[in-house]
């Protein structure tokens, strides 16, 4: 588990539209990476393209390498289903299934692979994720009720359970805490901070306190100009990129002159 | 200043002309709708009664409305729950296809076709049946009774015209599939792209996705589709009429030539040759079909109006 991930001259198209270009960088291992920059810069767009996510849009595609430790997740023959497996997701808006219990939401990717479990063994993988997700004492006495009935917070924590629950080696958070309130907010950057010491984990974050708080290193995205392609402007400690960025354009977006 | 509670009372609007008369107008539509339908009722209980009330031997058949009318009813039931069983299967996994497998032009395509479907007058779809579907049928029902005759649906003996049970529920199920399909296919259309996404991220097939994200959230649509098609099935008249060959009783057994009717077809073919209670009688029966009818068409309104609970992405 926790896998680096290696980006090499990343060109993310949607049909003809080049909306991000030319990516390099290298993500550690057990460590939080965070990615900022103005709306429309493609950092959310560059998020999916980690897990093969930004394929499910109609021709959209990619150019360029990506490789975690040693395999290429654009490799041929790759199936974009097993790259799913190992790189796990949390969105914007939490998302559990409204139609399954607490318990069923965190064992459903467990009952993918057509895996066949003993129930205790089961039970244990649901309360080692819930507890990792510091959900498990607010949830253990109603862990058949449906999953939409917790708070916002709890309801994305849930999300953060079933996604560790598969052991992937790497978590990527797409703005994991702007639906949330602050102190559920809170939460969840503590256990974001407790998490990076088994994964890789890689969020992409609005709120710039949020990248100091919680991030190791910092990415700063930002478009060419309107019409043109996102690009990564600079990437490096995230100490280093609020204090002394070494790109004037960095410095300008952090101070609030713009974005 | 802390909002009040009590907000001040909202002024009186005055009633504009063009809202008048569109309130007007919207609600007379309503009204109407209840006025024929209450008519409708009443008009089938009030001819229906002298039969009921008349003396047994004076029905057609001669030992009451009930035993005149079962069969029917039978009939009715039968050919329609079968067709549903055909169908809504059947139209799940073309709705499916189109939502989530097929290129988006071959969906488009597909669509459109499934849809001319419903506008094909039933007239046609028993012509069909008579002409086309049953005598090709006739082999198959030879098969069935030898190898699968120990199924009482198919103990034979086959009929040699196949202007059987088989072709009719057949027949139904075809008449029922396009407005089954466009139900379901809106409900999958609509499922949110979040839950999509959320089974997807986990690494799921796209077989895996369906059924963690589309089909629960699409489970009662299904429902409430099956029942709008089956209300259509019970009500069937024409393509009945013409395909089955009817000799009465009540059997389970789909291929020979031994089928009770349906209550509409029954009334079709009865209805010009009747005089007197005759008459009261199948209204009697129409006035069933119209209870049962009624009965699917209100669960079928309950189970899809269930479904708002949980509408949209929450």
């Amino acid at each position: 588990m926790a896998k680096r991930i290696e980006v090499k001259d990343l060109d993310i198209y949607y049909d003809k539209f080049l909306a991000v270009q030319g990516v390099s960088m290298t993500i550690q291992p057990r460590s939080v990476t965070a990615l900022i920059g103005p709306s429309g810069c493609g950092k959310s767009t560059f998020l999916r393209t980690l897990n093969r996510m930004h394929e499910l849009v109609p021709n959209a595609r990619v150019d360029g390498k990506i490789f975690m430790d040693d395999d290429d997740l654009y490799g041929p023959g790759v199936d974009p289903v097993n790259v799913r497996r190992q790189i796990g997701m949390v969105f914007q808006r939490p998302n559990p299934f409204p139609t399954m219990s607490i318990y069923d939401n965190v064992a459903a990717g467990l009952k993918l692979n057509n895996k066949r479990m003993r129930r205790s063994e089961m039970d244990d993988v649901v309360e080692r994720a819930l507890r990792s997700a510091n959900l498990w004492e607010e949830v253990k006495d109603r862990l058949g009720k449906p999953g939409s009935g917790l708070s916002g917070g709890q309801q994305q924590r849930l999300c953060i359970a079933r996604a560790i629950a598969v052991q992937p080696d790497v978590l990527l958070m797409d703005e994991p805490c702007s639906a949330l309130d602050p102190i559920s907010t809170q939460a969840i950057e503590d256990l974001m901070l407790e998490l990076k010491e088994k994964y890789t984990i890689v969020i992409v974050t609005h709120n710039m306190q949020q990248a100091a708080r919680v991030s190791d290193m910092t990415g700063f995205f930002n478009l060419q100009g309107v019409g043109k392609p996102g690009e990564l402007v600079e990437i490096d400690e995230t100490t280093k990129i609020f204090s002394t960025p070494s790109k004037k354009a960095t410095e300008d977006y952090i101070s609030g002159r713009f974005g | 200043m802390p909002p009040s509670t009590d907000r001040p009372q909202a002024q009186k609007v005055p009633l504009r002309p063009g809202d008048r008369i569109f309130s007007g107008a919207s609600t007379g539509a309503g009204v109407l709708i209840l006025v024929v339908l209450a008519g409708v009722a009443a008009f089938l209980i009030v001819e229906a009664w002298p039969s009921l009330t008349a003396p047994a031997e004076d029905i057609p058949g001669g030992k009451g409305v009930a035993v005149y009318v079962w069969p029917l009813l039978f009939g009715t039931l039968i050919s329609a729950i079968f067709a549903l069983l055909i169908a809504s299967p059947l139209a799940v996994a073309i709705a499916l296809f189109i939502t989530y497998y097929s290129p988006r032009r071959i969906a488009q395509a597909l669509g459109y076709l499934i849809d001319l479907l419903a506008a094909v007058p039933s007239i046609i779809y028993g012509l069909w049946g008579f002409t086309v579907l049953a005598p090709l049928t006739v082999e198959p029902a030879n098969w069935l009774s030898e190898n699968l005759g120990f199924i009482p649906l198919f103990a034979g003996p086959p009929s040699a015209t196949g202007r059987t049970m088989l072709v009719a529920i057949i027949v139904l199920a075809v008449m029922i599939l396009p407005i089954i399909t466009a139900v379901v296919r809106e409900a999958f259309r609509q499922t949110p792209r979040l839950h999509e996404e959320a089974s997807l991220a986990l690494g799921a097939t796209r077989w895996e996705m369906i059924r963690m994200a589309a089909l629960p959230f699409g489970r009662s649509s299904i429902v409430g589709a099956s029942m709008l098609g089956l209300g259509r099935a019970l009500g069937e008249t024409m393509a009945v009429a013409i395909v089955l060959s009817v000799s009465g009783g009540v059997t389970f057994n789909l291929i020979s030539s031994a089928n009770p009717s349906t209550i509409a077809a029954n009334i079709a073919l009865q209805f010009p040759e009747s005089s007197g209670v005759a008459v009261n009688t199948l209204i009697a029966s129409g006035l069933v079909l119209f209870a049962i009818t009624l009965a699917v068409n209100m669960a079928a309104r309950a189970v899809i109006n269930r479904r708002k609970e949980f509408s949209g992405a929450n």
